[in-house]
């Protein structure tokens, strides 16, 4: 038998708390980030695909949220910040390496959109709303020209952003169980879900709920296609990841993982949205609430675990 | 030029003075440390080994910290030295879990901060702190690139180590074993 003790030392988050950098700020704003990324894209692409007449809660309503939506996850960033005043040094340089400089900017281009977005549809919405000024109508039948560039900039600006929230994660090698490039498809994936869960939520015509829960379907089964695949290829590859997939596949996150995220977010919404296409009755709020905190505990426990994830030396 | 730090596990004795000389010289704060002291005890009783080993930040020549810092704040100096801007430090952490060593921490003021390699110290001439406290002598720094530097000549004839070079990280602290 071989023992190790390892008497003293740190590089451990137990021995070391300040090794757990990264709280519930980032889980928070990774979630809102890909939320919001699912709902522009979704969108961008149907006023694309010219159905914006009859996909109206799509292309008008839901995008309604995305500026709340993205303030919210900004607030969440800034509050993650420890050197707050210095957050302006994002914008004095582009970083191709970082993936956080990444996304800085990209929040710099999808955060306008957005508002732009909201307001040249605020109107459909509340017909009643009163802009006071004369040139904001101005500004609004500007950009309402602009409608198909706007929709086409929303939908690869909102991939890029769905993309690098789990690219984030994946470029850390120090963090075997992020270190994955499948991060960046499996939230994009989570992101679109927690969209569509969205729109399923405030849509009041029934062709477009149908049409979404088919939608929702196919992106949860590419999820769990994404999960398993990163399992198996952290199984596949060396000591630091298969100790990385420990946590899930026995750890300490197990039960977490598989009951919040994969059978409550994952599995129960797709059976209640197969039940309510074979026409029962079921109320839209439970799948997509159930989609969207599957979503929001997929951030947290990645972030988490990931946190506790090591090389060993 | 391409300054490294090389520490004999063999000669090392554990008692931190490299790390109370570091708190001192660079005002580290209560509770934090740029530089610590690792022992590992292996095997089975009575055939146990003792490794000792003064661990710092690498300054990597492939630094992941230097990669994703998304200001530019984390970079490198002169000499290959990583070392951060405290003005461009936003504190976002993505350094700190960057770092396969966890060389880093947050400073309590809000910026990152590490082991320089005594930016301030060699400049003049001299070592690092924790190189001209050590009671037992058991640390070489110098300059790669230089084969008379005191660092080269003892990696020419002493067996070396890095620490967990599979990150891809490029090292330049090494371990004499």
């Amino acid at each position: 038998m071989r023992e190790e003790i390892i008497v003293s030392g740190r590089a451990n988050p137990f021995i070391d708390p300040h090794l757990h950098i990264w709280h519930w700020q980032i889980p928070l704003y990774l979630f809102l980030g890909g939320l919001a990324a699912g709902i522009l894209f979704f969108a961008g692409l149907y006023t694309i695909m010219g159905k914006e007449k009859t996909y109206t809660t799509v292309v008008t309503k839901t995008p309604l949220l995305v500026p709340i939506i993205l303030l919210l996850g900004l607030f969440a960033l800034f509050l993650d910040l420890k050197h707050k005043l210095f957050f302006w040094r994002l914008y004095t340089t582009i970083r191709i390496e970082s993936p956080m400089s990444w996304g800085a900017w990209v929040l710099m281009i999808i955060t306008p959109l957005s508002f732009i977005w909201a307001a040249i549809n605020i109107r459909k919405v509340f017909p009643r709303w009163d802009w006071k000024f004369k040139f904001m109508y101005q500004l609004e039948a500007f950009f309402t020209k602009y409608k198909l560039t706007l929709a086409w900039m929303m939908m690869i600006s909102s991939v890029i952003l769905g993309v690098y929230t789990g690219i984030l994660f994946s470029a850390f090698n120090a963090r075997p169980l992020w270190n994955t490039s499948i991060l960046g498809p499996l939230f994009l994936a989570s992101g679109l879900s927690a969209g569509v869960a969205v729109i399923m939520l405030m849509s009041k015509n029934h062709q477009e709920k149908t049409v979404f829960a088919r939608i929702d379907i196919g992106i949860i089964a590419v999820e769990m296609f994404l999960i398993v695949h990163m399992f198996m290829g952290f199984l596949a590859s060396t000591q630091v990841q298969q100790d990385a997939a420990e946590l899930f596949l026995g750890g300490p996150y197990t039960a977490y993982f598989w009951i919040f995220v994969v059978i409550l977010g994952m599995i129960v919404p797709v059976l209640l949205e197969i039940l309510e296409l074979k026409k029962y009755k079921i109320p839209v709020i439970i799948p997509s609430a159930l989609v969207l905190f599957g979503s929001l505990m997929l951030r947290f426990l990645i972030a988490f675990a990931g946190q506790e994830s090591r090389w060993l030396y | 030029m391409r300054y490294a730090m090389a520490i004999d596990t063999k000669k090392c004795v554990g008692c931190s003075d490299c790390v109370v000389a570091c708190q001192i010289e660079n005002n580290v704060p209560i509770g934090f440390c740029r530089d610590w002291v690792v022992e590992i005890v292996d095997g089975t009783y009575p055939q146990l080994e003792i490794e000792i080993r003064s661990e710092r930040c690498n300054h990597c020549e492939n630094a992941p910290c230097v990669r994703c810092c998304p200001t530019g704040a984390s970079h490198y100096e002169d000499g290959g030295i990583v070392l951060v801007t405290k003005n461009k430090c936003i504190g976002c952490g993505a350094c700190i879990t960057s770092c396969p060593y966890d060389a880093r921490y947050s400073h309590p003021d809000g910026y990152v901060d590490k082991c320089t390699f005594c930016f301030h110290r060699i400049k003049k001439g001299l070592e690092p702190a924790c190189v001209a406290a050590c009671p037992t002598k058991c640390m070489y720094f110098g300059d790669l690139d230089d084969p008379n530097s005191k660092v080269s000549k003892i990696l020419k004839v002493r067996k070396s180590k890095t620490l967990i070079p599979e990150a891809g990280t490029k090292p330049k602290l090494y371990f004499l074993i």
